[in-house]
């Protein structure tokens, strides 16, 4: 493959200005001091901006490599970056009015989320082992410093050195995977890893690649918090400031995925049936655990955790199907997903209660009676969570399991549908709390416009995706052919 | 002339969407207090009343003698093959009417709700679109959608507005309901993959292999059988209607009942006949516990709706009963039985509602002697008693005496075991009359209570026509079923002849069945 530099910078321009414009809005923010925080902020969003623009508008509809075939530029990859680029675009927004309240409204803030927005674009479009492990260590780094933001709160540092300590732990069991796979195939390439599994043929995967595989699977499930590497996740995300709790349900999590499906689809597409019963079971534990151990809790940001290992658990049901339906149920869950995510935690943070931040499922007592319009909006997100139609989490949800009963994983099909039921369970719990309870204390809702904003839009995305739910299954379903060859 | 009023717009999607233009209405209404009140009670009749209104042009188009679907819309939804499509047959049309009839009566019997009134009549108004949708669809995930949101407003209207016990009910009846259509809705995606389609006039053409069809049943039936509900997945249902608000318990029995046996009708007899003839003596043994230990249970409850609430399980059995003789008159039974049930045990449930209101207990020991203080109560409650014991010249009667003798030439025992339900049921419903009504009136706070208003004999008049019409005039009714039902009968007949033709060991299917499921 002949590549001139250029041309090779030219596929990751969106990539490029993020890190440029991260690297320019340090140095504004370092020479204008303590009160930059604003102007960061809004340069921040125009960077994301002008890279979702030319994710989306430039560059070729074509598979590209680039950078010897370290990089791939693809639908699939288009796909993942515009949620991801959404998801970090609404976080900086809904955190001002948060941190400016809580006195740390800093301007490494935004910078910080550019740099791990810069390193889940690189995640998603790596097409080898070491881009893998650079995007993922980029976006990593950058999320345990977001985590112990609030560096004089007790909580939050806490969060952010336990994330740090076992997303070491990961990442070493993810380089130990690795350095497998590359032992006992001689390549870190996905491209080349593919082509040599393929000459093969069936039994192409020794023991050590394998094992390799097993370990790539388990660094790649802490990212995505999935069963049986989950246990970060409720404490960072109860610890960590609200603002980068919403920003970690969102963003990374889809970028994660979006590595998830790479880095196993394709260069061990051929011998999926080594891999898939590995994500079986990693998916219905998850979905399992996500349902029961969200039942006792009483902390909104907690139940919110549990309940995104759940989530994870029902997208890999997608990967677990594999093939070009599965891969496109997956796509349209994260995106229904990131949506439904980014509303609920906008609600969050509209909402204070006798002054604080709410944290507790009975901070929103009676909330139906003194803000009906706030109430009705979380009731659906409650309700699309569950997977109730007619509402988008329904269409996620029946997507997986299109995909799942077409391989025949009738088992794990059913597993999942019980499973939500008892998810349902917690969800209408806060429903009850909202609707069904008087309301207690002081109430206020400051409306930060940006919250306001993200959470109009999520919920009537969220309300009427029933009425043209066709378009994003078609996008969707045109990014998984890409990835699926 | 008005026949033809019907044709020529989407009068379908109007019937269905038409309350979802009221609920927005409400929406818009601004402030609180009598008046705000008062206008927003207003617009949810208004709009109930022209919905009936609509339902009724719909109703006087509709062409009997024909088993095709009429009125039909068809737009893509979903892709290609997933449609937005509507229509109705001979068996759909009267629970339309039933429907658009029994919500106007609601908004009446509302009057009694001073909480949170906007969003009642919002939860009741989405409720009624998300109903008539269940009986348009002609779309599994369409029906599917419809079928389920229908949770959403109930749960709300149970939880909110309910009993001291409600947020137990309202989330029991939730869940219950929930865990059976999940395995529905797995069901439909398996149909989705094995047919390429989800349309039901399609799928009607469709034969599916005899093995698949009994799990695709069983599926469809946990959803069906707990929606009816069916012993022994029956219990969250007298739970439900104690707590629910009258207006509730009326639209619970009335209709959302109904959906179970009409999913029955529709779904599981057309699309997988075999299994359903194989799975027949599992019905009829359901359906006849259901109507005896029920009953049963009714003859000692203490509370008044919670006794109805066992008289409408055992009622549902007969329907269930009916529907699997795979009989004409079996079917038409059912079907007008379970028209006959949504306006009877609606009416039974006002009627408690009525001395509800004035006494604030449904506790049967607490009345006696009514008749003396309220004379035109006790007239109106007599006859919905009289009609749900099924005596002759009221609506009951019609629709059990068919079911009978559809069951007759299906199992001669089923319906003697059955039969015995009828006596049971006579009891228990003039057991209660008689402690409510009759009797010495020995509470003196029972003294002091009012006769029907204008407001409630307006709400009962048009329940006690129906349910004199449909008894004394029963053909009326059944004509229109008369066709979609022979139809019915013929194509199952047909494909069971089909699939018995070349798979002369027949006795081997089930096993194949359990084999493709694993």
């Amino acid at each position: 493959m002949t590549s001139t530099l250029s041309a090779d910078l030219a596929l990751i321009i969106p990539e490029l200005i993020l890190a440029v414009g991260a690297l320019a809005l340090l140095l504004v923010g370092a020479y204008r001091g303590e009160g930059s925080s604003r102007v960061v902020g809004i340069g921040a969003m125009a960077v994301i901006l002008a890279a979702l623009y030319f994710t989306v508008c430039a560059g070729s509809a074509e598979t590209v490599h680039g950078f010897h075939d370290m990089v791939v530029i693809d639908g699939f990859g288009r796909f993942m970056k515009v949620l991801v680029l959404i998801g970090a675009l609404a976080a900086i927004p809904m955190s001002v009015d948060f941190l400016k309240r809580a006195g740390v409204d800093r301007f490494e803030f935004p910078v910080l989320i550019l740099l791990a927005t810069a390193g889940m674009m690189l995640m998603v479009s790596a097409n080898d082992l070491i881009t893998l492990y650079v995007g993922l260590e980029l976006q990593s780094l950058a999320l345990y410093v977001l985590a112990a933001f609030m560096r004089d709160d007790a909580r939050s540092t806490e969060a952010g050195l336990k994330y740090f300590v076992l997303g070491a732990l990961s990442s070493g069991m993810l380089l130990y995977g690795c350095s497998l796979i590359y032992g006992f195939s001689g390549t870190t390439n996905f491209t080349d890893l593919a082509k040599g599994i393929a000459t093969l043929g069936g039994h192409g995967a020794s023991i050590g690649l394998v094992i390799g595989i097993v370990f790539l699977v388990a660094g790649l499930a802490f990212k995505v918090s999935a069963v049986p590497f989950h246990m970060w996740t409720p404490d960072v995300y109860e610890g960590s400031p609200t603002p980068v709790t919403a920003f970690f349900a969102a963003a990374p999590k889809v970028a994660a995925m979006a590595l998830f499906l790479r880095a196993l689809t394709t260069p061990f597409g051929e011998i999926t049936g080594q891999w898939q019963q590995i994500i079986i079971f990693v998916s219905i534990a998850s979905m399992l655990l996500g349902a029961f151990a969200a039942i006792g809790q009483t902390n909104m940001k907690r139940l919110l955790a549990y309940s995104s290992i759940g989530h994870v658990g029902y997208a890999l049901v997608g990967l677990a199907a594999g093939g070009e339906q599965g891969i496109r149920g997956v796509l349209v869950y994260m995106t229904i997903y990131l949506v439904m995510t980014l509303g609920t935690f906008g609600v969050l943070l509209v909402m204070r209660k006798d002054g604080k931040p709410v944290e507790t499922i009975v901070d929103f007592a009676g909330l139906g009676r003194t803000h009906p319009w706030l109430a009705f909006v979380m009731a659906s997100f409650m309700f699309s969570l569950a997977g109730i139609p007619p509402l988008a989490g329904f269409f996620a949800k029946f997507y997986v399991f299109l995909a799942a009963m077409e391989q025949g994983l009738y088992t794990l099909s059913v597993i999942g549908m019980l499973s939500s039921v008892v998810s349902a369970f917690y969800y209408l719990r806060i429903v009850k709390v909202m609707y069904f309870d008087a309301p207690e204390g002081q109430l206020e809702t400051p409306l930060p416009l940006a919250s306001r904003i993200v959470v109009t839009v999520t919920g009537t995305l969220t309300v009427l995706y029933f009425v043209v739910p066709g378009a994003l299954v078609a996008v969707a379903g045109a990014a998984a052919k890409t990835l699926v060859r | 002339m008005i026949a033809d009023l019907a044709q020529g717009w989407p009068i379908l999607s109007v019937v269905t969407f038409l309350p979802l233009v009221g609920a927005l209405l409400i929406l818009l209404t601004r402030g609180e207090g009598e008046a705000t009140e008062r206008s927003i009670r207003s617009i949810a009749l208004i709009t109930t009343i022209v919905t009936f209104l609509v339902s009724l042009i719909l109703w006087a188009g509709f062409r009997e003698g024909t088993a095709e679907f009429q009125f039909v819309e068809k737009h893509a939804w979903i892709g290609e093959t997933i449609t937005y499509h509507m229509g109705v047959d001979g068996i759909s049309i009267l629970f339309i009417i039933l429907t658009t009839f029994l919500m106007p009566l609601c908004i009446l019997a509302s009057d009694v709700i001073h909480t949170r009134v906007r969003e009642y009549m919002v939860a009741f108004l989405v409720l009624e679109t998300l109903m008539l949708g269940v009986f348009c669809a002609l779309d599994l995930v369409l029906f599917y959608l419809f079928f389920e949101a229908g949770l959403i407003p109930m749960f709300l209207i149970i939880g909110i507005w309910g009993g001291p016990r409600r947020i137990y009910a309202t989330f029991k009846f939730f869940l219950y309901t929930l865990l059976g259509s999940l395995l529905m809705l797995l069901a439909i995606i398996a149909i989705y993959l094995t047919a390429g389609t989800t349309d039901v006039v399609e799928l009607m053409q469709f034969d599916f292999p005899v093995g698949m069809q009994y799990w695709l049943w069983l599926a469809f039936f946990a959803s069906f059988a707990v929606k009816v509900p069916m012993w022994p997945v029956h219990t969250w249902l007298p739970d439900a209607h104690v707590e629910a608000p009258t207006a509730g318990s009326v639209i619970l029995a009335g209709v959302m009942l109904k959906m179970g046996g009409y999913g029955f009708i529709r779904f599981s007899l057309p699309l997988f006949p075999d299994a359903s003839l194989y799975f027949a003596p599992l019905m009829f043994g359901l359906s006849v516990v259901a109507i005896i230990y029920t009953s049963l249970v009714a003859l000692v409850q203490e509370d008044m709706k919670k006794l109805i609430a066992y008289s409408s399980i055992a009622h549902m059995g007969f329907i269930t009963m009916g529907i699997f003789t795979f009989t004409e008159q079996g079917l038409q039974g059912a079907v007008i039985q379970m028209i006959s049930h949504g306006v009877v045990s609606g009416a039974l449930f006002l009627c408690v509602g009525v001395v509800y209101d004035r006494l604030h207990t449904r506790e049967i020991a607490r009345y006696g002697g009514l008749v003396s203080r309220m004379p035109v109560y006790a007239f109106v409650f007599m006859l919905f008693t009289m009609a749900t014991v099924g005596l002759p010249g009221t609506s009951g009667f019609v629709g059990e005496f068919l079911i009978l003798t559809g069951t007759f030439k299906a199992s001669t025992l089923t319906a003697f075991l059955a039969a015995t339900g009828l006596i049971l049921g006579a009891a228990y419903s003039l057991s209660l009359y008689r402690r409510v009504i009759f009797g010495e009136l020995v509470h003196a706070d029972l003294k002091d209570m009012k006769d029907l208003n204008w407001r409630e004999i307006g709400t009962f008049l048009p329940l006690m026509l129906t349910a004199l019409w449909i008894g004394i005039y029963p053909t009326y009714f059944t004509t229109a079923t008369d066709a979609s039902v022979q139809n019915l009968i013929t194509q199952f007949r047909a494909k069971i002849a089909a699939n018995a033709a070349p798979a002369a060991p027949a006795d081997a299917a089930p096993e194949a069945g359990q084999g493709t499921g694993n």
